[in-house]
């Protein structure tokens, strides 16, 4: 090393010409870019809500998504309306997709009232789908999902996604095999109580034929993420309940 | 023979086997850990860092007489957190897919002290060229062990590889498994990852006395 990269002036400038330029880089990047990356975002999210309806290219044994360009397209002819529910007032609103279900949930602050809660009610082969948004924390990071029910809150379709879940055990989840174990299950008990899902361990049930169990077979080795996707069914599907009930006293 | 002389090779052979990172320098072992539960994220964690670390050491190579020694790690960071980043980005904006199979590794990626150690150890006295072959050299090194680890846990814990049920199905009791044959799911959990590296340690080290230290 020279004297002259040694001096504490050229270190102090050097640390500063870095970090002004490093700076400016990775801000130029994130706002150029940023237009195609709330996109793409913005194509997934109904790309999931048409997954949970069943409205996909699943291949057998994987889980695929209706291609990006069909999206748009499919969700005008799939979803028929959207809603909002806010303390129990349903209002009309084509963007209720674009909701960020997180901020919803960090800004009420467990006080369900304040929350816009996005409903999408979809149709397909002239059944009803309510396709409803689910957020949650995982192992590591968030967790997050689609479900959509008929009107008697029975499970017809779940989509899972994470951030950081460990591969092969928690990041399973958004594996076709635990998705489709979804299928089917009450969300209500035999009375009509809300239940949940239980993502549970030795339910001896891994074929998943007992539908009103309120259980499904959890991933070894994975039992925070089955645990966070529990709660996250059961603290965020229970606001719909109201909803349902309303739909069939009506 | 042109483009690579004999000492240049060695940049490249050396780390996929006698001075492999891992096993010989036991470096980036907490991610070699974290991810080999499946052989398709051992796959993309290698070809991650093989780009990262060949791009890093080039950067750090062009940057070495301007580097103050004072804060070198730090600048070190900086260079390998905005490869990353950037890298992140465009995936994100243009094939978005790709890129959330990817948002695991990030943080893994920087975190990995093989790209620091090759920065500190060989960018910062060497030539781009061979700082470059040096990286590529390391990173297929981490890589082929993650690749072995991850294609044995996988298999015997899992009974797949890539996704694929190679061993039979084990709910309906077709294949092996209809002979008695049970995955072992320890070999999914991370304490299994360090034993199959420890086997390996031992077997390498079996094959060439030489490494084996007093």
């Amino acid at each position: 090393m020279s004297n002259k990269t040694d001096s504490n002036v050229y270190t102090i400038l050097f640390a500063i010409g870095m970090v002004i330029l490093v700076g400016s880089l990775l801000a130029f990047a994130a706002s150029s870019l940023e237009p195609a990356i709330s996109e793409n975002k913005r194509l997934e999210k109904q790309q999931n809500i048409l997954y949970a309806m069943g409205v996909n290219d699943n291949e057998e044994g994987s889980a695929v998504f209706i291609s990006t360009d069909k999206a748009p397209q499919a969700f005008a002819e799939y979803i028929t309306k959207q809603v909002v529910i806010q303390n129990g007032q349903v209002t009309e609103d084509d963007e209720a997709y674009l909701i960020d279900v997180k901020k919803e949930k960090s800004s009420a602050k467990g006080d369900a009232s304040k929350r816009r809660l996005p409903l999408f009610i979809g149709e397909k082969d002239g059944k009803t789908y309510y396709v409803a948004p689910i957020y949650g924390k995982g192992l590591w990071d968030a967790i997050w999902g689609y479900v959509s029910m008929d009107e008697n809150m029975v499970i017809q379709g779940a989509y899972f996604d994470h951030k950081g879940e460990t591969p092969g055990l928690g990041a399973n989840i958004k594996q076709r095999y635990f998705m489709d174990d979804f299928i089917g299950e009450h969300l209500l008990d035999e009375s009509g109580d809300f239940k949940g899902v239980t993502v549970a361990k030795g339910n001896a049930d891994p074929l998943n034929n007992d539908k009103i169990d309120n259980e499904v077979d959890a991933i070894a080795g994975a039992t925070i993420t089955g645990d966070g996707v529990t709660a996250m069914i059961k603290s965020d599907l229970k606001l719909y309940v109201p909803y349902f009930k309303n739909l069939k006293n009506n | 023979m042109g483009l690579l002389s004999k000492k240049d090779t060695k940049l490249i052979s050396d780390p996929l086997a006698d001075n492999n990172p891992i096993t010989i320098q036991v470096l980036g072992i907490c991610s070699a850990l974290a991810i080999t539960a499946e052989l398709e994220a051992s796959i993309v964690m290698s070809v991650s860092v093989l780009f990262v670390l060949g791009v890093g050491n080039v950067v750090i190579s062009l940057m070495r007489n301007i580097i103050p020694s004072k804060i070198r790690i730090i600048v070190q960071l900086v260079v390998v957190a905005t490869l990353v980043i950037i890298v992140d980005l465009v995936l994100k904006a243009f094939a978005y897919e790709l890129s959330k199979t990817l948002s695991v590794f990030v943080g893994l990626i920087i975190t990995n002290c093989i790209i620091m150690g090759r920065f500190e150890a060989f960018a910062l006295g060497n030539g781009p060229w061979r700082s470059f072959l040096d990286g590529i050299g390391n990173a297929a090194g981490y890589g082929v062990i993650l690749i072995i680890v991850g294609f044995f846990r996988e298999l015997l814990g899992s009974g797949t590889l890539l996704g694929m049920k190679v061993l039979g199905d084990p709910i309906e009791k077709s294949g092996l498994y209809a002979i008695g044959y049970e995955n072992n799911g320890f070999m999914l959990l991370s304490p299994m990852a360090l034993i199959v590296v420890g086997i390996i340690i031992w077997v390498q080290r079996n094959k060439n006395k030489a490494l084996i230290e007093d």
